[in-house]
């Protein structure tokens, strides 16, 4: 049930991001989520996107540097400390969460979700089914 | 103090240095004899040159018949590494220096207490040049260790008789409290170096005449005029060039004098030819060309025109110091791509063989620049589909390791920034390796 995200490297210079916003519109690829990291040089975008594979052709044309990662996108319990039930579930399975970042609320259910890069994305995602957590599909992304 | 000395010249060795052409000619025809048979003798590798050239010991009876001889070149040093090239057994040598090489194999050049006497000589003769005498207090701010320019200086100083002050590079606070301290009058460092210290003297409100140093001799990096000037108006100093590679022993090859307009190339030891890199021919005197040198009485590593790549000119126009050895131009270039980056020479290839051994393409760009007098090297390389992970740390560490590996190769830090594909400028589909934004 985990989403493909895309990780793309950018150089941090002025101009870098806006190539990759530009390729992104000019193909009509529909993001999804975004979350930008970077070190003194060096940057890199992920994000979720309609069509992962599509937009990973097309960024290798356009002569972009990118991975696909697998991701899990959960919907937070809506109930105050929902996040933090939420964290104490991988905490529980001893699954590192090495990224997280959050998305908008989603356009029919109106909940807020987040997206983790776990260490271990299968057992995270058996024991957040357990706990009766919603994990969004790729088809379920397009609506966040 | 300062201005009342240093009118008068003064010689280390003035019967040699000082001696007719004719004098000159008839010791190097002497000792290149002698140097010839004794490699014929004793090394094989380079034998087995003149053989193939078909000339044998006793082909060369004078200094006329030296372009009869076969060249060596940075080539044959990694060949014959690390012992083909030893004059004389390993039990007569004393010590070693040593240059970073290419493709990870350093230059290491051998030396008999003799080679050594015979380049302490020369520096005591380029500190002399610049004014030493046994009144003065000789701070060497070149390296210590492998790099021949601290014990090159050194050893000058001692033959002297100034008082040594052996405070290696860098920590350029203390330099300056053991300068003022110990009233030091004669700096020897990278010129790069020298000016530094000088903006730090400024920074701290010494002016020229706070400072008691009369001269300064530096070396290993080139250098212009207008640096020149301005480290003398800084320091209140005569600035002296000095010239010199680890393959014929160190600093002290050529220095200048108090005319200030080439550098005296020590004769007794060192032929000096001016060859057309390409052909291979000698040109006449006066022309721009390859500077070649062979080493006339070096015992443990007899380099026999070898081939220094550096670029300039030959002059023996009668000097005003009363020098009667042939000066040579500061090298206006080289034949090859070797930089000079901080004293330290680099070569473009050493720094694609790190990044192949790192996972790397070779597509990279070096970018140098002097910034507050200091060389700044920034090695950029293109991230490869290969090399490109989601995890910014793992990134940071492949990043770390190559700064690290490029540092054990080059023996100088190296910024490394990683550069999104095909950034790096092509010019007529061939890309652009070195941008060097030095004036100088």
């Amino acid at each position: 049930m985990s989403v493909k995200q895309i990780s793309v490297f950018l150089e941090n210079k002025p101009g870098s991001l806006k190539k990759l916003t530009g390729v992104l519109a000019e193909h009509k690829i529909d993001m999804r989520a975004i979350s930008m990291v970077e070190t003194r040089d060096f940057g890199i975008a992920r994000i979720v996107v309609d069509d992962p594979f599509t937009a990973a052709n097309i960024l290798k044309e356009e002569d972009f540097i990118s991975k696909l990662n697998s991701v899990l996108v959960v919907e937070i319990p809506d109930e105050t400390g929902g996040l933090d039930k939420l964290i104490n579930i991988f905490t529980e399975a001893e699954v590192n969460i090495e990224y997280m970042y959050a998305v908008s609320a989603h356009r029919t259910t109106k909940k807020a979700c987040m997206i983790f890069r776990v260490a271990d994305t299968k057992a995270a995602e058996a024991r957040l089914l357990a706990k009766g957590l919603k994990i969004l599909t790729q088809d379920e992304v397009m609506d966040i | 103090m300062k201005g009342v000395l240093g009118t008068m010249e003064r010689y280390y060795q003035e019967e040699i240095e000082c001696a007719p052409y004719e004098k000159i000619r008839q010791i190097q025809s002497e000792r290149l004899v002698q140097q010839v048979k004794r490699v014929w003798d004793n090394v094989p590798y380079y034998r087995k040159k003149m053989e193939e050239k078909g000339v044998t010991p006793e082909d060369i009876k004078s200094v006329d018949d030296l372009h009869k001889l076969p060249f060596l070149s940075k080539y044959d040093l990694r060949e014959a590494y690390p012992y083909g090239l030893l004059g004389k057994p390993l039990s007569e040598c004393v010590r070693i220096h040593s240059t970073s090489g290419t493709t990870g194999k350093r230059v290491v050049a051998y030396y008999t207490q003799h080679d050594i006497d015979l380049w302490e000589d020369c520096c005591a003769r380029a500190l002399m040049a610049a004014g030493a005498t046994n009144e003065d207090v000789v701070q060497v701010a070149y390296g210590y260790g492998l790099f021949t320019g601290g014990a090159g200086l050194h050893g000058g100083s001692h033959k002297v008789g100034s008082l040594t002050v052996p405070i290696s590079s860098g920590n350029t606070d203390r330099q300056i409290m053991f300068a003022m301290d110990l009233s030091a009058t004669i700096l020897c460092c990278t010129p790069s170096y020298a000016a530094y210290l000088g903006e730090r003297m400024k920074e701290l409100g010494y002016g020229p005449d706070d400072i008691p140093l009369k001269a300064g001799i530096f070396g290993a990096e080139a250098w212009s005029e207008e640096m020149r000037k301005s480290i003398e108006e800084t320091l209140g100093i005569k600035a002296y060039d000095i010239y010199g590679l680890t393959e014929l022993s160190g600093p002290g090859v050529a220095f200048e004098c108090s005319a200030q307009s080439g550098m005296h190339i020590n004769e007794d030891h060192f032929i000096a030819e001016i060859i057309d890199p390409d052909t291979e021919e000698v040109l006449p005197e006066g022309s721009i060309g390859e500077l070649v040198f062979t080493a006339v009485d070096k015992e443990a590593f007899p380099m026999i025109r070898y081939r220094t790549r550096d670029i300039c000119k030959l002059t023996r126009e009668k000097c005003s110091c009363g020098r009667t050895h042939v000066k040579m131009a500061k090298p206006m270039g080289r034949s090859d791509d070797m930089l000079i980056i901080r004293g330290v020479n680099v070569f473009p290839s050493q720094i694609e063989t790190v990044l192949l051994n790192n996972g790397y393409a070779a597509n990279y760009q070096i970018i140098v620049d002097r910034v507050n007098n200091t060389d700044t090297f920034d090695v950029q390389v293109e991230m490869t589909p290969e090399m490109f992970t989601d995890n910014i740390g793992e990134i940071e560490a492949h990043q770390r390791k190559l700064s690290d590996d490029l540092k054990a190769m080059l023996g100088i830090k190296a910024k490394v920034s990683l550069l999104a594909p095909k950034s790096i400028a092509r010019s007529e589909g061939k890309a652009v390796r070195v941008v060097d934004k030095r004036k100088i």
